[in-house]
């Protein structure tokens, strides 16, 4: 195997998707190549830090809502009435 | 009714034991979220202002995930709770209020993204690994040297990775914000954008790896 198909068909393997026989083929992969070995880290931590971005712990990050806009919100309310 | 739903009531029942597994909400929310959506189905006028000030705030967070322009966002919010208001008769409570509006917003965001004219996006090749002839990566330089818990536990590193995000072409960034932020399966994903699930995983993939080639000079350990 080499590192490109490692890279390509990473999100398989990363999601244990892969029978067994491949997933195999990919640790062997793993097993002689560091710079492959930091890609899958590198790899994980980006996917980790993209929901990560958004939250403090498990909490969503709520935004400052612009008072206008809560009144348009409202307004329309009342409008459908 | 929802697994969930029988687990928060019987979990109310108890005196607010906390059932082993489940994710239930504390029942001193359920019980202000019945109040709440009670009060709503009858009209009642500041039902609807307190819904709006108490879930405002979070689901424009949602909004502007998938919408990089801060008047779509806006607007997609403004949509959303519109839509909110036409099916309050139709919402049963088989979920929370929360789950519930966050659909909706999710929603009314892709609705945004549709109607826009469709910009000419910037290729994301050039963010993905590029290979020798024999299959060796070209300059996989070092590992990182911190750890994603480590990153995020700074304001500023979150801003930069949620600045990082922004740059991903549009097609890749929203199936990268739906599959990895908001957590939605690949199906749900392919439902909602109307294409193959291949496709999500593909564009997932991508998304990822040119996330990953954004981050690397700042995380990588030769990093000053």
């Amino acid at each position: 195997m080499t590192c490109q198909e490692f890279i390509d068909f990473l999100l398989d393997y990363d999601e244990g998707v892969l029978p067994a026989d491949q997933r195999a083929r990919f640790d062997e992969h793993l097993s002689v190549c560091p710079d492959c070995v930091n890609y899958l880290a590198s790899y994980r931590a980006t996917k980790a830090m993209g929901k990560s971005a958004f939250s403090v712990g498990s909490e969503p990050l709520p935004a400052e809502v612009p008072p206008e806009l809560i009144q348009a919100i409202l307004s329309a309310h009342k409008h459908a009435e | 009714m929802e697994p969930a739903s029988r687990y928060r009531q019987l979990s109310c029942a108890l005196g607010g034991t906390k059932l082993v597994g489940m994710d239930v909400q504390p029942c001193q929310e359920t019980e202000a979220e019945a109040s709440l959506l009670k009060a709503l189905k009858a009209s009642d006028e500041r039902a609807f202002v307190e819904l709006v000030n108490r879930y405002s705030g979070r689901l424009l967070v949602v909004a502007r995930r998938l919408l990089n322009q801060e008047q779509d966002a806006q607007d997609a919010l403004q949509d959303a709770f519109i839509s909110a208001f036409r099916g309050l008769a139709a919402f049963d409570g088989n979920s929370t209020l929360a789950t519930w509006l966050h659909r909706i917003t999710v929603n009314a965001a892709l609705m945004k993204l549709r109607s826009k004219r469709r910009k000419p996006e910037q290729p994301i090749e050039e963010l993905l690994p590029k290979y020798y002839d024999d299959g060796h990566r070209q300059n996989p330089g070092p590992a990182w040297k911190t750890t994603a818990a480590q990153v995020v536990e700074k304001a500023e590193t979150r801003e930069l990775v949620r600045r990082c995000i922004a740059q991903l072409p549009d097609s890749y960034r929203i199936v990268l914000v739906l599959r990895d932020i908001e957590e939605l399966d690949t199906t749900t994903v392919a439902n909602h954008l109307g294409i193959e699930i291949g496709a999500v995983k593909t564009r997932l993939h991508r998304a990822r790896q040119a996330l990953r080639t954004l981050l690397d000079p700042h995380f990588r350990g030769d990093a000053s």
